[in-house]
């Protein structure tokens, strides 16, 4: 992509990584949460269905800060994470988790609607086939959620790459570290001269950001006719 | 055998019942809300009884007493559902071989191919069910089941979702599986007119209570055990086909006696179950001269039941089996009717409705 700087070119690159990282680390976690909150009954569940949605309600600015007071240099739970290698303060991977807790409540919602759309009756009928719990959830219930699972996967990916404000309150906008696309647009929007940048930028935000609808889109119908059996 | 004790309360519906369930095909009957789902979801672990012992065999799949509850998926059944339940993102066959997975290696199971013939669903295997008939369906969760090695088959009211026409298709596979398989059946139903074609073995329910049980023949001639009173009351017989006449009348014969039908499918030398309702006999103290209807059984009166209305049952017993008579109080004074009268029971053929005859098990099984 020769149109891009390389400063812009950091950024695009920076963003896909991160975005990636954030939607692939928090799937796992998403479905596991989605799955407790549609199908268990366990105290306090209120209070995790809370918890999950924060992030959608809080302003981003607040978010970005209690991460940097849990997570940061002398966050206690980043102070612990450092002892074992794993840093998130002024860090890329401090972007991806941002990016992936401000995704984390549009990815369990999309996620938790098909768990619900799940007739029950057919993991009892697995069950009375012989099939163990663990199994009914491989067979049935995941290949019946798909959909819902690749629509969450997407719409967190297309949230992470938009993140600005609490990446940039808790790793702040170090170019090549923590300088994702939006915070780039943001630099370049501070210095005269920066438009010309900004916009490529802003016209690359807009070809990811359709390129995952599309594909979000293909890949629902295409798997909802097959989960609908015809 | 399956053996069942369970006492369970729900609101205000308690339900306390023990029966067993010899092979065959063992039916639960009686109007909705009597606690046949509650027993077979207790029999699949899908519901836990407030107490209850239930076995096949020897295997304990539930003792309330001891603690011991097998988890569904342990309990080895195959359980064909009202709605078929069929999974709808795996092809026919990857639904046929579905309880295959899980069953334990070394357990005797029915053949796979004998069972897609048996059912008739070779043309489908390669289809998902979403493109299937209600029939098709019913019969692919059928053999979904009986493909698990199941000990014990679960039907709960199998026909209830599909109208007339598909009832008439899926009928013969369970007496097929009643014939042919060796795996005893527990199959719920509401219908009077499925109980006489299929049943073995009739438990009947009503609010949560068993009436009656017993093998088909007897508790079907006793027409108290059914939901819907003495209008809907009728025997049940087996005959044989002997002859299809040039007229286009079929000559069976029951216990010696002659019957003749309008044009019954069945080859000659075959046993049909005939269901005889009791509003369509007619009854004569001497032998009628001069009639239209065809089928004359002689009797003797083993017992005349009369309620609060104007109507009476009267149970006749015939060398052909038990037969039943819908007929007012005021015809059983008139005539005399009672206990040990000798008396002949005049069928109008046409009171023989088609989709109450139906194959009887071969009498060489019995």
């Amino acid at each position: 992509m020769a149109w891009l700087g390389p400063e812009e070119w950091s950024a695009v690159a920076l963003s896909l990584r991160v975005s990636t990282w954030a939607m692939l680390v928090s799937l796992p976690l998403g479905v596991l949460t989605a799955y407790a909150l549609a199908r268990w009954r366990f105290p306090g569940k209120q209070l995790l269905n809370g918890l999950v949605h924060l992030p959608l309600i809080l302003p981003p600015v607040v978010t970005g800060y209690l991460l940097l007071l849990g997570f940061g240099t002398q966050g206690p739970i980043g102070r612990a994470l450092e002892k074992i290698g794993i840093t998130f303060a002024f860090h890329w991977t401090g972007a991806a988790l941002a990016a992936g807790i401000m995704a984390f409540p549009l990815m369990v919602r999309a996620i938790r609607l098909s768990i619900e759309a799940v007739d029950p009756r057919l993991e009892q009928a697995a069950a009375t086939l012989g099939a163990p719990k663990p199994w009914v959830f491989v067979t049935v219930t995941l290949p019946m959620i798909l959909p819902g699972i690749l629509a969450g996967a997407i719409l967190a990916f297309a949230k992470a790459m938009g993140e600005f404000g609490a990446t940039i309150t808790f790793v702040s906008n170090i170019p090549g570290q923590t300088r994702t696309i939006p915070s780039a647009i943001y630099a370049f929007l501070q210095v005269p001269g920066g438009e010309g940048p900004a916009m490529r930028l802003v016209v690359v935000s807009v070809v990811v950001a359709m390129a995952a609808l599309l594909a979000s889109e293909a890949i629902s119908t295409r798997v909802a006719r097959r989960v609908a059996g015809t | 055998m399956l053996s069942v004790a369970l006492r369970h309360r729900q609101g205000e519906f308690t339900l306390d019942v023990g029966f067993e369930a010899p092979p065959g095909i063992t039916v639960l009957f009686g109007r909705s809300g009597s606690g046949k789902t509650t027993i077979v979801n207790a029999v699949a672990g899908l519901l836990t009884p407030d107490a209850g012992r239930i076995a096949v065999g020897d295997s304990v799949l539930l003792d309330t007493e001891t603690g011991l509850r097998l988890p569904p998926h342990r309990r080895r059944l195959g359980y064909v559902f009202q709605e078929g339940r069929l999974f709808p993102h795996l092809t026919v066959r990857q639904n046929l071989f579905y309880g295959r997975l899980f069953a334990p290696r070394g357990v005797a199971a029915e053949d796979p191919d004998r069972v897609i013939e048996m059912l008739g669903i070779g043309p489908l295997l390669s289809r998902r069910p979403g493109l299937l008939s209600g029939g098709e369906k019913q019969r692919v969760a059928i053999g979904r089941a009986l493909l698990a090695a199941p000990r014990l088959i679960l039907a709960d009211e199998p026909l209830a979702a599909l109208d007339e026409a598909r009832k008439a298709e899926i009928l013969p596979y369970f007496e097929r599986l009643r014939d042919e398989v060796s795996v005893p059946i527990l199959y719920v139903s509401h219908s009077a007119a499925e109980v006489a074609r299929l049943a073995t073995t009739i438990v009947a329910l009503d609010a949560g209570r068993i009436t009656r049980q017993g093998p088909a023949g007897e508790v079907l001639s006793d027409p108290m055990v059914l939901p819907t009173g003495i209008r809907a009351a009728g025997a049940v017989i087996e005959a044989k086909v002997v002859s299809h006449h040039d007229d286009g009348i079929t000559e069976l014969e029951a216990g010696g006696v002659p019957i003749y039908l309008p044009q019954v499918p069945q080859a000659p030398g075959q046993v049909i179950r005939l269901r005889i309702a009791a509003q369509e006999v007619l009854l004569a103290r001497e032998a009628p001269r001069g009639l239209s209807a065809l089928n004359v059984i002689p009797g003797v009166i083993d017992r005349v039941r009369t309620g609060d209305g104007p109507g009476a049952l009267v149970s006749l017993r015939t060398p052909a089996g038990p037969v039943l008579a819908r007929v007012t109080r005021r015809s059983v004074e008139t005539l005399g009717l009672a206990e040990g009268v000798t008396c002949h029971a005049i069928v109008k053929s046409v009171g023989i409705a088609p989709q109450d005859v139906g194959r009887a098990r071969a009498l060489s099984s019995d």
